[in-house]
């Protein structure tokens, strides 16, 4: 609870900062206090996870974006009442909508009821593995994990046609393929390696 | 005494709820392409608690079945929600560079200066 | 980067740890938490450090970027052949009940080859996003 708590206090944090550096680092909290919250939800699997990815790589890519691009946010000129509204409308429907959840922690609702007793029940003996995530994700939805593979690998490939083309008419010199760069531009990306670096320290 | 109860009770969801509203709050509000995607990602996360919440059961434990153990909670959405984050920084990442190229075409990240630039074209 | 002595070596004395515990939290998935997805994002996060810390260069040449282009499929196309065996002998895909002649150690093989296929793919594509991201800058 108190977890959660902090969690509201940290998203209310991103909102107020406009530093967008002051945002990355944030969010790298926002995903460490997030880990924690799932264990406590004994979702360990997913803690890991997150911790790893949400407060590792996500960070990591946030601050080569800010690297690339400029890190402040500018001010907006009218005042945004209208997202507010919008938002504060959402956020009541959803509160409405509580009435119908389940009581946090119940165990006799549909969704304990119904399909995760069998995974739970034959994860050892049919399948002769404890970790019931483990056989979920890799065998009863095997396809759906494969889709997720599909997605990430689709994902790679987008992120490379992105950004791997040469870029046109800067000052840089264009790169070309893996050969020459390895030899030739071995000083000119130790101040951007720096930067990144020092960045991530900081964080 | 009784709200207070049902506070309690329904504490995970009013966060959920709270972490969802703000993320749609900053990706409407918000002008900045990189915070925009970090409110994108709020959302996101507000919806792996969305998941996990209700997977809990009070007394449970992790679903790594023991001999010791004989309640344990769901563990369905922890799947879901595993695949879910590896897929979220992807797409994350599929969006940055959406991002950088946006900046390297227009030399800005903030959506008012490229509505701008467009108009004026 | 001269400076920076203690990160260097410090970085130099974990790196196998962290590699050590990706492997185990892929190995040991079935028994504990974790699995491919973690592993994979962790070893390419102790990638990512050395990258950092010593440069793109050093990291290129023990992670060539054709081999990640290799690996990045590879993953995909290994969770696929642990489906095709079953496929072939009749059964339905991902059926995993033909790969050994005990059901048991059929699934743990399994899911053991499909962990291995996301574990590459996961830990390719992450890096090479980032590899993706880094080239950019300069």
């Amino acid at each position: 609870m108190i977890l959660l708590t902090l969690l509201a206090a940290v998203t209310i944090a991103i909102i107020q900062q406009r530093e967008l550096f002051g945002v990355v680092v944030l969010s790298g909290v926002y995903s460490f206090l997030m880990a924690s919250v799932m264990i406590v939800l004994d979702a360990v699997d997913v803690a890991m996870t997150e911790a790893s990815v949400g407060a590792g790589i996500s960070t990591v890519l946030l601050l080569a974006t800010l690297h690339l691009t400029k890190a402040r946010e500018s001010r907006r000129l009218q005042r945004p009442y209208i997202p507010l509204a919008v938002a504060l409308i959402t956020g009541a429907a959803l509160v409405w909508g509580t009435q119908g959840m389940p009581k946090f922690g119940a165990a006799n609702t549909p969704m304990h009821t119904h399909v995760a007793p069998r995974y739970l029940k034959d994860s050892l003996p049919v399948m002769g593995v404890p970790n019931v995530v483990t056989t979920v994700l890799a065998n009863y939805r095997g396809f759906d994990t494969f889709g997720e593979v599909t997605v990430v690998l689709t994902a790679g490939l987008g992120v490379m046609i992105l950004l791997r083309g040469r870029r046109k008419s800067k000052k840089k010199k264009p790169k070309g393929k893996d050969k020459n760069k390895a030899k030739g531009a071995k000083s000119k990306t130790s101040p951007a390696q720096t930067t990144t670096a020092s960045r991530a320290e900081g964080a | 005494m009784q709200a207070l109860q049902s506070l309690a009770d329904n504490y995970n969801y009013f966060i959920t709820i709270f972490l969802m509203v703000s993320g749609l709050y900053i990706v409407i509000a918000r002008g900045n392409m990189i915070k925009k995607l970090i409110g994108l990602a709020m959302f996101q996360s507000s919806v792996y608690l969305l998941y996990l919440s209700p997977g809990k059961i009070v007394g449970g434990t992790a679903p790594v079945l023991d001999p010791a153990f004989t309640v344990y909670s769901n563990p369905l959405p922890h799947v879901l929600m595993l695949t879910a984050i590896v897929v979220g920084v992807a797409t994350l990442a599929l969006g940055l560079a959406l991002t950088v190229r946006i900046y390297e075409a227009y030399g800005t990240v903030n959506e008012d200066q490229i509505f701008a630039r467009d108009n004026k074209k | 980067m001269k400076l920076d002595v203690i990160l260097r070596v410090t970085t130099k004395f974990m790196l196998p740890f962290i590699v050590l515990f990706a492997l185990y939290v892929h190995f040991h998935g079935d028994y504990g938490p974790g699995g491919g997805f973690q592993a994979g994002v962790i070893s390419a996060a102790a990638f990512i450090l050395y990258a950092l810390v010593f440069g793109i260069e050093a990291t290129q040449r023990v992670v060539p970027q054709r081999l990640l282009e290799v690996l990045m499929p590879l993953g995909v196309l290994i969770y696929a052949a642990a489906g095709l065996p079953a496929m072939v002998l009749g059964k339905t895909f991902l059926d995993y009940s033909v790969l050994a002649h005990d059901v048991k150690h059929a699934h743990e093989w399994g899911i053991f080859i499909v962990e291995s296929g996301v574990l590459i793919t996961v830990a390719s594509t992450m890096l090479a996003i980032f590899y993706a991201f880094v080239e950019r800058g300069r």
